[in-house]
């Protein structure tokens, strides 16, 4: 890969809190014009991992750059946005001033009202910051992450708070950030944002990076696929199949779950004619999660055990 | 590197008044700083300087007296109250983290605050000249006014120091309460609020240690009153505490962020 595509990346990196590593050997990269998103349960390292291609802390061993430099450099930082999950900004300070006040860091700032429009502000702009809700006030720190027109921009759970309306308006604009050439970190816990948005999908798991690539490559880890469908068939009868790893009623409805769904499928639809509402589904990104995330702390445990 | 990310300094210089003019709009408009520590001098002043003062009793002039060390006790009130609770509020509250990851530029967030105070401090020294010269009827070489006000302009520093160093130490509930167990008991300890000649005898020997006495003693001094004259010495102490505090403040800073 050339040097030019790549924003900033973790290389070979560690860090330690004393005792716990937050993170192991972490290698990460954040290509132009992606979004990245980063999942992990709490503790996974997530925010060490941002925080340290923030510059906001150092490497116990391993390098960090940003732009090819130093993250904590004036020139790196000019380049990026960023909106933290819980900095509280000046409550006094009307929103327009807020604005103005981080646009003046930037070499080459977006105007005043094309920041507003970006991040469906306009109306908040004559007023408090503190006199705000949580959702206007988390799309007042979107206007601040985006005011200095950003290539690379750090998102940490931008969307919690906002309401269903807010939520799609700033999907949108993250998406024609993407489109522009922006890089996008994000970190979220709702999947279904990583899978609606994410070009490329990280998943850290105790300090570890456990799996990475696309939301389809992340979500073929899970072989397993799904089937529902309206049927009598008999519970009993079903698990008895070799193929069948699951078999669950759902009031009328019945759900299988396979590694060989096709073989399944045709031994279902022989013995019962009367099958009706069939759905054959590749488990979500959720489920994906769920079980490289399992799979890894039964690794670690093991090893740990040994 | 790209060239147009480079900042012309003009722009810099733009972004850190930038950061100094929305440091003060942002306590001016909080009453709960901007009110005590712009009237409470004043109000002093009125009840002490004027209502309350019967003539020179001890043989020198009470109004100009307690222009000079109200002076000193108003602008310690700015860079403790601006830069200690502040400093702990913005740091327990992420927005130092938030600042830290802008490309503010450097020292920006500490000069903002810093012109902050002694603009503050500016204004609360001219409001105590105001009501020294009409209700007081104090008469000074104008020399003296304008030393009074360089004084208090760059006493705020040293308390600037000292309430950055408490900022980076006590968290965002305790920092009022440790800056005003600072603040009042140094203001009386160092004999800004009754001359140190009336307090105990120990009082006036250990009041050198505390850094308003010097700026006390540089005020009356400036303005004509009963200093030692001792400017230099005094001003040299000053400077020691606000390097030693700052240094340590900033050893913290840089650790804990």
């Amino acid at each position: 890969m050339t040097r030019q595509s790549t924003r900033a990346q973790l290389h070979k990196v560690v860090k330690r809190y004393g005792a716990v590593t937050a993170l192991d050997h972490v290698d990460l990269q954040v290509r132009r014009g992606e979004l990245l998103a980063l999942l992990g349960v709490n503790g996974a390292g997530k925010t060490t991992a941002v925080s340290l291609l923030l510059g906001l802390q150092r490497p116990d061993e391993g390098r960090v750059e940003l732009f090819d430099l130093d993250p904590q450099s004036l020139a790196a930082r000019r380049r990026v946005g960023v909106m933290l999950q819980d900095a509280m900004l000046q409550a006094v300070l009307r929103v327009d001033e807020l604005v103005r006040l981080t646009s003046s860091y930037y070499p080459r700032p977006l105007p005043l009202q094309e920041v507003a429009r970006r991040a469906g502000i306009e109306e908040l702009l004559p007023r408090r910051y503190g006199k705000l809700s949580g959702g206007q006030k988390r799309r007042v720190q979107f206007a601040l992450a985006i005011c200095g027109d950003p290539q690379l921009l750090f998102l940490d759970e931008p969307t919690v708070g906002l309401d269903h309306g807010a939520r799609t308006a700033m999907w949108k604009s993250l998406r024609e950030l993407v489109a522009r050439g922006c890089s996008i970190v994000l970190t979220t816990h709702y999947l279904e944002e990583a899978e609606s948005l994410a070009d490329r999908v990280a998943v850290l798991s105790r300090g570890r990076l456990v799996a990475e690539g696309s939301v389809d490559e992340i979500r073929a880890h899970v072989a397993q696929r799904r089937i529902r469908c309206i049927s009598e068939l008999n519970l009993e009868m079903l698990r008895g199949w070799p193929e069948v790893t699951q078999a669950r009623r759902d009031g009328e409805r019945l759900e299988v779950v396979s590694d060989e769904i096709e073989a399944v499928l045709r031994r279902l639809l022989a013995a019962d004619p009367n099958l009706r509402e069939l759905e054959v589904r590749r488990a979500g990104l959720a489920e994906a999660f769920v079980e490289i995330t399992t799979d890894a702390e039964a690794r670690t445990e093991r090893k740990e055990a040994a | 590197m790209d060239t147009a990310l480079r900042m012309s300094s003009a722009r810099a210089a733009r972004a850190w008044l930038t950061e100094a003019k929305y440091e003060f709009l942002r306590l001016l408009r909080t009453p709960s700083f901007a009110l005590p520590t712009i009237l409470f001098p004043s109000m002093f002043y009125i009840l002490f300087g004027v209502l309350l003062n019967g003539g020179p009793p001890h043989g020198y002039d009470v109004a100009a007296h307690l222009l000079a060390s109200y002076s000193a006790f108003g602008v310690m009130a700015p860079g403790l109250f601006g830069f200690g609770v502040v400093v702990a509020m913005e740091r327990e509250h992420g927005l130092l983290t938030l600042k830290r990851a802008l490309p503010m530029p450097p020292g920006a967030y500490l000069l903002a605050k810093m012109l902050m105070a002694m603009l503050f401090a500016a204004i609360v020294v001219m409001l105590l000249m105001l009501l020294a010269a009409t209700l007081g009827h104090v008469r000074m070489p104008p020399a003296n006014w304008i030393a009074l006000l360089i004084t208090a302009v760059l006493g705020v520093l040293p308390f600037c120091a000292i309430g950055l160093f408490i900022g980076t130490r006590v968290g965002a509930q305790g920092a009022p309460a440790v800056v005003n167990l600072i603040y009042l008991p140094m203001s009386f300890l160092s004999g800004l609020w009754i001359p140190l000649q009336f307090l105990p005898k120990f009082l006036q020997q250990i009041a050198p240690l505390w850094p308003a006495y010097h700026l006390g003693q540089i005020a009356l001094s400036v303005s004509g009153q009963d200093g030692d004259h001792r400017t230099a010495l005094h001003a040299a102490v000053l400077a020691g505490f606000s390097l030693a505090f700052f240094a340590l403040a900033q050893r913290r800073l840089r650790r804990a962020g």
